[in-house]
């Protein structure tokens, strides 16, 4: 198969997507802000309730995540929710009842993921837009039906009390460092997979579909096959991030397979910056501190979510890293 | 009197006529999103929060101001348009030269505002909306018995949506949407007000879902939460009926009703998923949509 030729005309780039600059391999910036990224979440534990921390991460490898089918596929879902809830019905229900060791269970999650990416990936390419985004709401919320009803993922209750096991059958993960650390492996890793699919011929081939359907089809590339790997890698570690947290709160519920959900990881990359490698990691941390620090004021959470919404659209479509970016004049 | 596959025909007719029900109000709410597609190339995602508006807007005026039904039945779907109207102003109109994409997020945003405010000062408990004396009591049909308010929400419905259809398809303000729809700018060197009639367009397709509300409200009980769940429902209706054509988003939402009411008998675990396993089998085939038109 031939190898991405860079579709690089500025002009026609959509309008959804400010487009990202290209640079071979990793460039330095970005290998420096890892490295001080991954220091800090090493020190961050030690500081800050470590269940918190945990939970911004996973966030932010779903947002990450969905940000590779958003921000580089151009393709909006709005069902995100199906793949991080099921992965996290899966793994839970896997540690819980068949007993598998952490690892096992996280990575049943995400197969699971994986194959109901797949299936609804199949169908919902063969629309487009708007189109597409209610085609992936729909199926989510299937998927939301048939976590209310079936047997296994116990209705409203959902699946708790789920054992953090030991990672391998040896180390123990009740420890909430022990898992910290875990948890911080599976998604460093997570997020830096999304950075070198972004970064290589495919995801160049991606930019350039999202940029120009029509030119990348003439230039002979088989772009529902490229969409539907894309949609199936996003919703495989969307549901990595929903096997992990599944662990984390010891929990699989209603909660993370509702629209609301899916609602929340488009304003996560919305924030923070669609297309960007660093926005929707920054989306998830503010969206996730601000639901920790307002939880007590019940629904006026939504509204503020949803001024948030109104604003970013209105007025901030680059996002914190977009604008960030700009200033620095780097890609980020 | 007959039996259909063992199940009594009292069962069969009450699920049917409930499914007639539900496919009342997915007609009018796709029949309101289709016609703000058409124009704005949007998908109002609030649509649902302004259908719930309306059911609370009749709710409202009946215990603040003690304005009833038939007042409500007239204003509350006003009101809702003209919150319409404010949001195209202010908000939607600085998108259209954007993606689309950016309508539904926009949209999104502001139905979490409107349900959040709704649910903060009424909970989510949800409250009584009384039927109009004129309406209570039923009908004894002789194999099933038929409330007079059940009968009258289903007339409504075809009655506002063939009301509709008569004036998209058949006047002349429909011509000029309908010309408007295919090419604005052309439109607008016409002489047509283009901008206007987009926001007219909008309040009309908001005030629908409003006047659905109005109609819900003694049915289902007055809650925030009651638009979010119907209007995903109602984009699968959309995406199987494909919004080419006002006649085909009305039929396909009485249809997919009916269909919804009949799994009820059947085979009841399916029918919160069936609509959604038709829009499956539908992108499978005809992907485009059942009335819509190849792209």
């Amino acid at each position: 198969m031939a190898i991405a030729e860079k579709s690089n005309n500025p002009e026609s780039s959509s309008a959804l997507v400010e487009p990202v600059t290209q640079t071979a391999g990793m460039s330095k910036l970005h290998k420096a802000i890892f490295a001080v990224l991954l220091i800090a979440l090493i020190i961050l534990p030690f500081l800050v309730y470590p269940i918190f921390a945990m939970k911004v991460m996973c966030f932010a490898l779903f947002a990450a995540a969905f940000n590779l089918l958003l921000g580089f596929g151009g393709l909006l879902s709005f069902g995100h929710a199906a793949y991080f809830g099921g992965a996290s019905y899966v793994a839970a229900h896997a540690a819980k009842v068949w007993g598998f060791t952490p690892e096992l269970a996280v990575l049943t999650g995400t197969a699971a993921a994986a194959l109901l990416g797949f299936a609804i990936g199949s169908l919902a390419i063969r629309r487009q837009g708007i189109y597409f985004a209610m085609v992936t709401l729909a199926f989510a919320q299937m998927v939301y039906f048939v976590a209310l009803q079936a047997e296994f993922t116990g209705g409203e209750d959902g699946i708790q009390g789920v054992p953090r096991g030991d990672l391998f059958g040896v180390i123990s993960l009740a420890d909430n460092i022990a898992l910290y650390f875990f948890v911080l492996a599976v998604t460093f890793g997570g997020i830096l997979l999304l950075y070198r699919i972004v970064h290589s011929p495919f995801g160049q081939v991606l930019k350039a579909i999202r940029e120009n359907e029509p030119r990348a089809i003439s230039l002979g590339y088989d772009v529902n096959r490229y969409k539907l790997i894309v949609f199936t890698l996003s919703a495989t570690l969307a549901g990595l991030a929903g096997a992990t947290k599944s662990l984390v709160f010891q929990l699989a519920s209603l909660t993370d397979v509702h629209w609301s959900m899916s609602g929340e990881v488009v304003l996560m990359t919305l924030l923070g910056g669609m297309g960007t490698i660093f926005g929707p990691l920054v989306g998830a941390g503010v969206i996730v501190t601000m639901q920790n620090y307002l939880a007590t004021f019940g629904a006026w959470v939504t509204v503020i979510q949803g001024v948030i919404f109104v604003i970013g659209v209105l007025m901030f479509r680059e996002g914190i890293i977009g604008v960030l970016a700009r200033w620095l004049k780097k890609p980020l | 009197m007959f039996e259909l596959l063992g199940i009594p025909p009292q069962v069969l007719m009450g699920q049917l006529l409930l499914g007639l029900i539900n496919g009342s109000f997915y007609a009018v709410l796709s029949l309101g999103l289709a016609v703000i597609f058409g124009l704005l190339n949007i998908i109002n995602f609030a649509h649902g929060a302004l259908y719930m508006a309306g059911a609370f807007v009749a709710w409202m005026l009946l215990n603040y101001l003690g304005i009833g039904y038939w007042p409500a039945l007239i204003l509350a779907p006003l009101v809702v348009g003209t919150l319409g109207v404010i949001l195209e102003r202010t908000m939607l109109s600085r998108l259209y030269h954007l993606d689309h994409l950016y309508g539904l997020l926009l949209t999104f945003g502001l139905a979490l505002i409107i349900q959040g405010l709704f649910r903060n000062y009424y909970g989510i408990s949800g409250l009584a909306y009384q039927i109009p004396d004129v309406l209570s009591g039923g009908q004894n049909l002789g194999f099933m018995f038929l409330p007079n308010y059940r009968a009258w929400v289903v007339v409504a419905s075809i009655v506002v949506c063939l009301g509709t259809w008569f004036m998209i398809e058949k006047t002349r303000l429909g011509a000029y949407l309908r010309a408007a729809t295919e090419n604005p700018t052309l439109v607008g060197a016409f002489g047509v007000n283009v901008p206007l009639m987009i926001m007219m367009t909008y309040g009309f397709g908001v005030a629908l879902a409003g006047f659905a509300g109005v109609l819900a409200a003694p049915i289902y009980s007055v809650n925030p939460i009651m638009g979010e769940q119907l209007i995903i429902v109602v984009f699968a209706v959309v995406v199987i009926g494909g919004m080419g054509s006002i006649m085909g988003a009305i039929i396909t939402g009485y249809v997919l009703g009916i269909v919804e009411g009949l799994t009820r008998v059947i085979y009841p675990e399916g029918s919160a998923v069936v609509i959604f396993v038709i829009m499956a089998i539908v992108l499978m085939i005809k992907p485009e949509g059942l009335f819509g038109r190849p792209v």
